[in-house]
């Protein structure tokens, strides 16, 4: 059942199975894997069914579309017009967005059919959804460890076979890092790709939305359909979109692959590095030229990070004030109330970043903190140019080590921050990347991560689909 | 860079953020191990290096005020916790 979205459309297309009868089998998969796994905040069964039967009439009228009735799962920071959004937080427990994101609207366009909001550490703020202020969301591949985050569920929803693919967000790895730990792919398009309107805002300068599939031609087929300026996103660029389908080739001759040296040091599991040295030669065999590289301004990137990322969310979340929607405390006068919405509406990772950001862009601490971490992304930034003035793209792990067990990190923030060292330079320089499955440790899932050029989406996707055909790690299905 | 209770309390009322006791000690230790860590940027040279707010090369976008429909009064009310007739109903933000 788990088809891949070109399988099932295939099927939709000569009528060997329906829209609704694909959008029930997900639901019932839906049913028996959601105990164990808790992947969705919503299940929108209703809705689902309707926009199923949309979709059928759509494909015997000869009209469907790569999308047309394809199951998918939304990120709960996504708005969706009538389906509440609570970014897995108190503070929009019961939110009901009046509209909906752009991403949302073309893919209804595309005739996509919507089977839930996916859990996710709240507001984006984490790396193993245990975050989400709702409930914790467990690995398909060991339901004692975490299947990443932010975009936890999203990732769990394919990876378990209760979607098709899924949207998810990325500030900092939060599509590739989950992606990796799931055994799916997961792409972060280059910052002003696709369009932000109607995301909940995390980090301003760093948020970029993205798709997780179970194979790269997917990610492709969801990229043509959600890339693209919009008027409503100022931030998006009006870069033509081409068809990333036809960047899907089987090999990798004359491309020039760099290996920055930074990314694979201390920390890293053997288990983890020797994955890696086998993927890399598979490159090879491919027929890219692989180089060492330095990136030496990189250790520094968790720093930076971690002082822009809080200070953007820090404004940002100062609209969480208990007046216009959300969880609302009445308290006994204004500043009482808000304080004390606030003091109840977020968890702890959401006011521990709040409390870093409005200290980084305080008087007297502005040009130390946040204007020297500004400084040091220009330098990082520099780096990856003049690293692709010589190479197509960059190949690292995604993640330093395999899926940690639940509650292992909880306690220590640092150690938590640590496990997305590979990912967040990636939305430092803004440039686009994808986590691939690159096969097991010990049975648990390692992930790839290829990084490319501003708007250059097209070279990862070959990379990635040369070396999925090659190896074929995503057949592999986790057993829930 | 070890934050004191002083400090903790006048970055959560900037951030108009309510805390526990047991968060404020919390926060505070967490929040001074960060920034101990984060000095490493201080070892880094940025003589003469812009600062990036962000990173696609993108001037001030502008476009035409054009009168388009909008949202209307009772979906941006329909989520408001009090609401008066079309107003959202807050308390007295001038005090005596």
């Amino acid at each position: 059942m788990p088809y891949t979205i070109h399988e099932a459309h295939e099927l939709l297309k000569n009528k060997k199975i329906s829209s609704v009868e694909l959008t029930k089998a997900h639901l019932e998969r839906v049913r028996q894997a959601e105990p164990k796994v808790k992947a969705f905040v919503t299940v929108t069964e209703k809705l689902a069914l309707e926009q199923a039967q949309q979709a059928d009439k759509a494909i015997a009228a000869g009209k469907a579309g790569p999308l047309t009735g394809i199951p998918l799962a939304i990120k709960d920071v996504i708005c969706t017009k009538g389906v509440r959004t609570t970014c897995s937080s108190k503070m929009l427990e019961n939110f009901v967005p009046p509209y909906s994101a752009t991403v949302v609207e073309k893919l209804n366009a595309a005739g996509a059919v919507m089977v839930g909001k996916a859990n996710m550490d709240e507001f984006a703020m984490g790396s193993s959804t245990e975050n989400s202020a709702l409930f914790v969301t467990h690995n398909p591949w060991d339901l004692d460890r975490v299947p990443g985050g932010s975009s936890g569920g999203s990732a769990v929803a394919v990876a378990a076979g209760e979607a098709c693919g899924a949207l998810g967000s990325d500030t900092g790895g939060s599509i590739r890092q989950p992606a990796g730990f799931c055994s799916v792919v997961g792409l972060k398009p280059t910052y002003g790709r696709v369009s932000r309107y109607g995301l909940v805002a995390f980090a301003s300068s760093l948020d970029q939305i993205g798709p997780l599939t179970q194979d790269v031609t997917d990610c492709a087929l969801i990229m043509n359909a959600i890339s693209g300026h919009d008027k409503r996103d100022s931030t998006s660029v009006p870069e033509p979109v081409p068809d990333y389908t036809k960047s899907l080739k089987n090999d990798l001759k004359g491309m020039r692959l760099g290996v920055p040296k930074e990314y694979y040091v201390e920390g890293m599991q053997p288990g983890v590095a020797d994955l890696m040295k086998k993927a890399l030669k598979k490159l090879e065999e491919l027929g890219a030229t692989l180089q060492e590289v330095s990136l030496p301004h990189t250790p520094y990137s968790l720093a930076v990070y971690y002082i822009i990322a809080p200070s953007e969310a820090s404004a940002n979340l100062a609209r969480y004030d208990g007046v216009k929607y959300g969880f609302s405390y009445n308290g006994d006068t204004m500043w009482d109330s808000m304080e004390k919405t606030r003091q109840h509406g977020f968890g702890p990772e959401v006011k521990r970043r709040i409390m870093l950001g409005t200290y980084a862009l305080s008087a007297g601490y502005y040009d130390a903190w946040y204007v020297k971490a500004q400084k040091v992304r220009t330098l990082i930034r520099r780096e990856f140019d003049s690293a692709f003035e010589k190479y197509d793209a960059l190949i690292t792990p995604t993640s330093p080590t395999v899926p940690f067990k639940i509650g292992e990190k909880t306690d220590d923030p640092l150690a938590m921050y640590l496990s997305d060292v590979c990912t967040l330079p990636i939305n430092i320089a803004g440039v686009p990347a994808i986590s691939i499955p690159a096969g097991f440790v010990d049975g648990l899932p390692v992930g790839m991560q290829i990084i490319g050029k501003h708007f250059r989406e097209e070279t990862l996707l070959r990379v990635a689909y040369a070396y999925e055909q090659a190896t074929g790690w995503w057949r592999k299905k986790a057993v829930v | 860079m070890k934050l004191n209770r002083e400090e903790v309390l006048h970055i959560a009322r900037l951030a108009r953020l309510g805390l526990t006791e047991a968060e404020i000690t919390r926060f505070g230790e967490q929040l001074s191990n960060l920034l101990e860590h984060f000095q490493v940027l201080q070892q880094v040279d940025t003589e003469g290096v812009p600062p990036t707010a962000q990173s696609v090369e993108m001037k001030s976008v502008m476009r035409d005020d054009v009168i388009a429909p909008s949202l209307s009064p009772e979906d941006v009310l329909a989520n408001a916790p009090r609401r008066e007739d079309d107003c959202f109903r807050v308390k007295a933000v001038l005090e005596e």
